[in-house]
């Protein structure tokens, strides 16, 4: 079972060692992880897939409250919430190559971000199942290339992820 | 008008008389130079150490004797992984402890320059918190966070690493009067619906059993324990951890329970309907085999780390807070309450009369005689423990009273804790007279100590129990390895009359039982840092003994 953790932390150097420490001498398991800063500028948020049954998770949600630098812990629900991942993709082409993957990405409303002789540099946004989606079709093309992004995700509607007083 | 600037190291100076601090147990070094030359003038006793390990283990036993934080300090690298034992056993018992390092000048780290270590990197695991602190402006926050957060909540020891450079960089000192941490808020009073169902659980129980233990202590709450189980007529077990948080001679003391527990209080368990779990962990050495562990009955767990809820058992009824205060609201609760555990303690007591904890009375001198007699000669002393059969023996034979009369390494198990620690809880409780009850092996893993306790004339009683093994792994041994004694045997390696005359301090033996009272009676009367090399049976094992991942109520009766 997965579970997407986003965790408001104080925005300092150390702290991404804290939580990966804790994760690793918990023996609990990271799938995917994600930094970056909030719209406070000295709060980062990060997301966490945590994979394990529910006893474990709850472990880890008790376990990363317990770090002082550690503001927040909630989880976002699989469903009504928008999740993403980025990746970028090198994809070998030809001159009889080159039209059927640049129509998969416009199935896939990704984008080309560079074109060479050889290669093609594909942009795409989407939850992991797109992602996967697109991978498995530009393999049969070669894939030269490829970087992955952590997920990041955040409530629908007016619920949010916040600080509190 | 500008204030007066003063040196970092002397803003930590300051900062530790703001949060009252009287003494400090340290080693200097290269990185700490700084510090220590505002120490030589600083109104802060230090004691002198002989291996920075023992400066963590007598700040963390005169914290658990005086319920104020310890403070330790070491120069940078080995001087600060050697106090990484001394943070690691205070972090599994947690123990408030401030531990201040020295770390290499803030322009070489990370260079492998001399003497540097990692050390906010390698106590990461093992601290409540830690700080390197890269700008001397940061000094009195830190200092006031880092003791806030040592001693609050479920307490814990705290690193402070400061490079060489911010120790003479110059700040404007102000000591902050509150802390402001974003992630750290612990929560005090427990749920009062949670309280209230407990209440009705305990008054609907026939055979409720309180297992508690090192935070009756921390919270202060043997009081309220005691009058929450007289209301209910409810026994109590408590833990190694737990020693002195409940009148072990009281008629509802059952003891220890688990491994080496008395036997009364694991079948108490074992058949309770009800267990009120306050400041314990379900420890895998209370337990025994978790499936089998307390099969019939349901458990309300106590405790202010709501991690600790639901790690090891399932919870019917978790209730997180500080245990003074939730006792104290449920004791509100259950005050007129009838009470029906007539029968359950009328079991218990014949429990208690036919498997009472003993050993063979004969002629020969065996340890668990001498904690009697330790016991009959200074039955108010506080006893710290090394680790092994010399710990389960005083755990089993000292009648402990009062909090805080029982200093052990629980968690982390740690040989070499005992002495050290002891002299801390001298330093903090000077008139109270202080046992280290020792084995023969652990206390050679300190023993250097004597020197300290000497120079700063500690008078310390350390009671060595000398049976020339590593007496618990020859235990195992002959249970479980066919008596193959594998390098267990200390025999005749030491004279340690010799050895503590050597230091100045007052060696004395008994090998006999008519000896033991004597020898035990001059030392007190000496006033003297003393060792007694008790010469006692070699092959004596801990008994009652649940063998490792057996049900509790499984238990051997040894010889």
């Amino acid at each position: 079972m997965k579970h997407t953790l986003a965790i408001l932390v104080e925005n300092k150097p150390g702290v991404l060692t804290r939580v990966a420490g804790l994760f690793s001498r918990r023996a609990f398991n990271i799938e995917s992880l994600a930094v970056g800063v909030t719209e406070k500028p000295d709060t980062s948020r990060m997301t966490i897939v945590v994979s394990g049954d529910e006893h474990v998770f709850e472990q880890v949600m008790k376990q990363l409250n317990k770090l002082i630098d550690v503001i927040k812990v909630s989880e976002i629900p699989g469903s009504d919430a928008v999740n993403r991942e980025l990746a970028l993709i090198k994809v070998g082409v030809d001159s009889s190559t080159r039209a059927e993957v640049m129509q998969i990405v416009t199935v896939f409303r990704a984008k080309i971000v560079d074109v060479g002789i050889k290669s093609l540099v594909i942009e795409i946004t989407g939850d992991e199942d797109k992602i996967n989606a697109m991978e498995q079709l530009l393999r049969h093309f070669g894939i030269k290339e490829m970087v992955r992004t952590g997920k990041i995700a955040i409530n629908r509607g007016a619920k949010t992820v916040k600080v509190g007083k | 008008m500008a204030k007066t600037k003063i040196p970092g190291a002397r803003a930590v100076i300051e900062s530790l008389y703001n949060e009252g601090v009287e003494v400090i147990f340290g080693y200097p070094g290269g990185t700490v130079l700084p510090l220590y030359d505002e120490l030589y003038d600083a109104d802060i006793r230090h004691i002198l150490v002989r291996h920075e390990q023992a400066a963590a283990h007598a700040a963390d036993g005169y914290a658990r004797a005086t319920g104020k934080v310890g403070v330790c300090l070491a120069t940078s690298g080995p001087g600060a992984t050697n106090l990484v034992t001394g943070i690691a056993t205070a972090y599994m018992d947690s123990v408030p402890v401030v531990a201040i390092t020295g770390q290499v000048p803030s322009t070489l780290i990370g260079n492998d320059a001399f003497q540097e270590a990692n050390i906010t990197g390698i106590t990461l695991p093992v601290t409540k918190h830690n700080y390197l602190i890269q700008d001397a402006n940061d000094i009195p926050r830190v200092f006031k966070e880092a003791f806030y957060i040592a001693g609050t909540g479920r307490p814990g020891p705290v690193l402070i690493d400061i490079p060489k450079d911010i120790q003479t960089d110059l700040i404007e000192f102000e000591y902050p009067e509150e802390v402001a941490l974003r992630g750290y808020k612990p929560k005090a009073a427990g749920n009062e619906q949670q309280v209230k169902r407990a209440a009705s659980l305990i008054m609907d129980s026939d055979r409720p059993i309180f297992y508690v233990g090192g935070g009756i202590i921390i919270s202060e709450a043997s009081k309220e324990l005691l009058s929450l189980a007289e209301t209910l007529k409810a026994p109590v077990t408590t833990t190694l951890m737990g020693m002195g948080a409940f009148p072990s001679s009281h008629p509802l003391s059952v003891g220890m329970p688990g491994m080496h527990g008395t036997k009364y209080a694991n079948f108490a368990i074992q058949e309770s309907d009800l267990i009120i779990a306050v400041g314990v962990r379900f420890d895998d050495r209370v337990t025994g085999k978790i499936s089998a562990f307390a099969p019939n009955a349901k458990i309300i767990h106590i405790d202010i780390d709501p991690a600790e809820i639901g790690k090891n058992v399932r919870v019917d009824l978790p209730i997180v807070g500080d245990a003074k205060n939730v006792l104290k609201s449920l004791l509100n609760h259950v005050k007129d309450g009838k009470t029906r555990t007539g029968e359950w303690n009328k079991k218990i007591g014949v429990w208690k009369k036919e498997t009472p904890l003993t050993y063979r009375k004969d002629e020969l001198l065996r340890p668990q005689y001498v904690v009697e007699q330790l016991n009959a000669v200074c039955p108010d002393a506080i006893i710290a423990t090394e680790v092994g059969q010399n710990q389960m023996w005083a755990a089993q034979f000292f009648d402990f009273k009062t909090p805080r009369t029982f200093i052990s390494s629980g968690g982390l198990g740690t040989m070499g804790y005992g002495f050290p620690a002891g002299m801390g809880a001298k330093v903090g409780k000077p008139d109270s007279t202080v046992i280290v009850v020792a084995g023969d092996g652990s206390f050679q893993m300190n023993s250097q100590e004597l020197s300290t306790v000497v120079q700063n004339d500690i008078p310390v009683i350390v009671a060595i129990l000398n049976n020339g093994f590593l007496g618990m792994v020859r235990q195992w041994q002959e249970l479980f390895f066919d008596r193959r004694y594998s390098e267990t045997c200390m025999q005749n390696c030491v004279d340690f009359v010799k050895l503590a005359e050597a230091y100045g301090a007052l060696g004395l033996r008994a090998a006999k039982k008519g000896e033991v009272r004597h020898v035990i009676e001059e030392a007190v009367k000496s006033g003297r840092p003393t060792v007694i090399d008790f010469v006692v049976e070699r092959e004596e094992n801990v008994s009652p003994m649940v063998p490792a991942g057996a049900a509790i109520n499984e238990i051997l009766e040894l010889e």
